[in-house]
């Protein structure tokens, strides 16, 4: 069951004239008639969860809006998809901009918000021009600007470019950046529901949550809360990549078990040249890596479903998280040593230097990872990896240092025999890796002539 | 007004009762110094300042009578505020202290230990940090970050190597001076406090970001390498000054004054932010009337040797015999500095051995 990307194959569906001849804006037209906190009661009642990645209730993120007399709120939808392996807003936005649309204009005014935002990463340079063109269209058919179908709702949607920064992703460091500021995230509390943009309240939702909006309006929360299984309701989109005969965006049904994701022909069709699967990271590079036996079926011997409880099922000694859905497979040819190590350049280059754990930890666990990759590393340097990825977990103003941490833990936790290979056969490890010099550190005398 | 309601909070065993919309940190601080956690970046009178470092972690182990849940992650105590029968747990929590000590072993990755040529040894906060919370040793064993030299005009130096990227500097430049020409470029590991184009920070009161520096990564000009804090006598002396309070700290050597400073709480924050006329340029001890002895606290290097409370007694001699009374021992023949005719708070920069040497010349 498809229901955002239902209408994605039709030719000109980026347009407004095609989009709108497929039902597009009728949830618009449903929810102008509805009050704003019914349209909030039916988002709840949907039981959608943020689909940006840490999974929160998107009505129950909604409720906790303050509404003070006079004071405007506002509307943010985070489109910096900077995860490593995630790409789904890309695509959404790209092909069916009138539904992100759409998912804005109907939770601006559930929310009050008369001035909406799309953060939206630098690099998707021409994405902004079909937002644009897109708010434009929607505006010329009297879906945005002042007195929207004439029920009195003013809203106008603008598009802002980050310029590039990983951190924000992260909702406080979005509002800083979007008022202008440094990326910096903020300290929580006040949370942006009390003081968000210019301290006025703030929701800041990700691209598919926001367009999930339109399918709950349009069926009613009910009956999209009844598709899915448990806590996870609806349908969830997942960018897959890696070692994938098809990767690409796919829309799946929660009940979707790992493996058929994996191997079945109708998703990712399998690893290619007939390899075996090795590991992955289902939910974006920040999420823990899971080995093959752990991925299939849970700790319980159970089968792993594509859901946000069911991948967690036994936290992280055994589990891992949805997350953002950058499904990341690797196949038996692959170095989760080097792997890791990639992943810890990125949150290194990534890290906003405010706070002390995450701007020296991260450099220091690349570090540590590039000599053990390097074959130059000892055996205690796996322990002091460890040591080093503790210290930073859960010590930081912001998630930031805990996506660095997390990946870095469960590669020791489930390929520690791997890193060992390294530090026992150092020669092998450094002729394998001769390609990876562009990693030295330009302050370091390189480690490889 | 209505009263504000108190809240009870226990830390480390110790209770006591503050206002709603006090931070863990501030309650901690009126529980007294045993409980007190450590800060690096909060400055109690910079707005929005704290939450940085992590250093000031502390284990809340019961929320409130309302909730009693502990709360699952080790907080800032800088920026959570008490609720009503909250337990917080500083130096009685084994979490609490090796989040600490690895936060320490995080922020002297990068730090050079040059504490004996540096201006801030014996007044770091680094140093005591490092001293009562941090680990015996380093594990890290890469190559250093290093900086560029940096001026920040003519009476502030920037030693980028030892900044620990508090942003207190750039908080005091924003709200107290009323221009903000400097700030962090860069990011993660790369970050820098730097001005815009090599432009001075001259503003009226812009010499107090030496005074916020927790570490010596900002100091000043006109006093660097003259002298170490611990050989000097702090004094409370004021001036009438048409733009500040003119309430200050002289830092003396005999009667010459080396340094001139805000007078700072026990804390270690400025108790009057002074302008940059009465630090930089009044270093006469005619230009102040002195006050009395500052009092450092004992556990400081800095009070090592002073007698605080001791009366001097009055030099009556020269009024009696009519003339300066004979010194039994000059310090100027058992030591190689501070020959006589040498102020060397007068002198332009840093005082090296030339000065010495030219003073021995000129003899």
């Amino acid at each position: 069951m498809k229901l955002l990307l239902e209408n994605a194959h039709i030719e000109g569906i980026r347009y407004y004239d095609t989009y709108r001849k497929h039902g597009g804006y009728r949830s618009v037209e449903k929810a102008l008639k509805m009050t704003p906190d019914e349209i909030v009661e039916e988002v709840k009642k949907s039981g959608l969860r943020g689909r940006g990645g840490a999974g929160f209730p998107t009505g129950l993120k909604w409720s906790f809006l303050a509404k003070p007399e006079g004071v405007p709120r506002h509307l943010v939808c985070n489109a910096d998809e900077s995860e490593p392996g995630t790409f789904k807003d890309r695509y959404l936005m790209e092909f069916l901009p009138h539904l992100l649309i759409e998912g804005l204009i109907v939770s601006s005014f559930a929310l009050g918000s008369h001035a909406t935002y799309i953060y939206i990463r630098g690099e998707y340079a021409w994405i902004v021009d079909i937002l644009e063109q897109a708010i434009q269209e929607a505006k010329n058919n009297g879906f945005l600007g002042k007195n929207i179908l004439g029920t009195g709702f003013d809203l106008e949607i603008y598009v802002h470019r980050g310029a590039g920064a990983y951190i924000c992703g992260e909702e406080t460091a979005l509002i800083e950046s979007l008022e202008g500021k440094r990326g910096n995230p903020r300290i929580k509390p006040p949370f942006p529901a009390v003081q968000g943009v210019w301290m006025r309240p703030t929701v800041v939702n990700n691209v598919e949550t926001l367009a999930a909006v339109v399918p709950i309006i349009n069926m009613g929360g009910e009956a999209y809360g009844n598709i899915g299984v448990g806590k996870s309701t609806g349908t969830k989109l997942i960018s897959a990549c890696g070692n994938l005969n098809k990767p690409g965006v796919y829309e799946i049904p929660f009940d979707l078990s790992v493996e058929d994701f994996i191997y079945s022909d109708e998703w990712c069709g399998g690893i290619p040249n007939g390899r075996r699967l090795k590991a992955c990271i289902p939910g974006g590079s920040s999420v823990p890596i899971v080995p093959t036996n752990l991925l299939l079926k849970t700790a319980k011997g159970e089968t792993r479903y594509m859901n946000y409880e069911s991948l967690s099922d036994g936290g992280f000694q055994t589990g891992t998280m949805l997350g953002s859905g950058g499904f990341i497979v690797l196949d038996e040819d692959q170095c989760v040593v080097k792997h890791t190590m990639t992943l810890a350049h990125f949150y290194m280059h990534e890290s906003c230097g405010q706070c002390s754990p995450c701007r020296e930890g991260t450099g220091w666990m690349w570090r540590i990872l590039k000599n053990i990759e390097y074959g130059k590393g000892k055996m205690e340097d796996i322990d002091l990896l460890w040591d080093v990825q503790r210290r930073i977990e859960g010590n930081t103003i912001c998630p930031l240092g805990d996506a660095a941490a997390w990946p870095v833990a469960a590669a020791i936790r489930h390929f520690r025999d791997e890193f060992e290979w390294h530090v026992l056969h150092p020669e092998e490890a450094q002729q394998r890796n001769y390609g990876l010099a562009h990693y030295a550190d330009p302050r370091e005398i390189p480690v490889i002539a | 007004m209505a009263e504000q309601p108190l809240f009870k909070v226990t830390i480390d065993n110790v209770t006591v009762e503050v206002p709603a919309g006090t931070t863990i940190l501030q309650a901690a601080r009126q529980a007294g110094p045993e409980v007190a956690p450590p800060a690096m970046c909060y400055y109690s009178k910079l707005e929005g300042s704290g939450g940085k470092c992590r250093t000031c972690l502390v284990e809340v182990s019961k929320g409130s009578d309302k909730d009693p849940r502990p709360m699952p992650k080790l907080v800032a105590s800088c920026r959570t505020t008490v609720m009503d029968g909250m337990e917080v747990k500083n130096l009685t929590s084994e979490r609490v202290v090796d989040a600490r000590k690895g936060v320490v072993e995080f922020l002297l990755i990068n730090h050079p230990l040059d504490c004996p040529i540096c201006d801030q040894a014996g007044e770091c906060h680094l140093q005591d940090l490092s001293y009562n919370h941090g680990g015996a040793g380093t594990r890290y064993e890469f190559q250093r970050r290093t900086f560029e030299k940096h001026t920040l005009g003519d009476k502030i130096q920037l030693h980028m190597t030892r900044c620990i990227l508090c942003y207190r500097c750039v908080m005091v430049a924003d709200q107290l001076t009323g221009k903000r020409e400097h700030g962090v470029l860069e990011r993660g590991e790369r970050a820098e406090i730097s001005d815009y184009l090599e432009k001075s920070l001259d503003k009226e009161f812009i010499g107090n970001v030496i005074d916020v520096c927790p570490v010596g990564a900002l100091t000043d000009k006109t006093f660097r390498f003259k002298n170490r804090v611990w050989f000097l006598k702090p004094l409370n002396a004021h001036r009438d000054c048409p733009t500040c309070s003119g309430k200050v700290t002289l830092w003396n050597r005999g009667d010459e004054v080396y340094r001139v400073t805000a007078r700072k709480d026990q804390w270690g924050e400025v108790e009057d932010w002074i302008c940059n006329e009465c630090r930089f340029d009044k270093k006469k001890t005619s230009d102040w009337i002195i006050e009395g002895p500052r009092v450092i606290n004992r556990h400081s290097v800095i009070s090592q040797n002073k007698y605080i409370g001791m009366v001097n007694p009055k030099e009556t001699i020269d009024e009696v015999i009519g003339k300066e009374p004979r010194l039994f021992l000059d310090i100027h023949d058992v030591s190689e500095v501070n020959k006589p005719n040498r102020d060397l708070s007068l002198i332009e920069g840093p005082a090296h051995s030339t000065d010495f040497k030219q003073n021995e010349e000129n003899k």
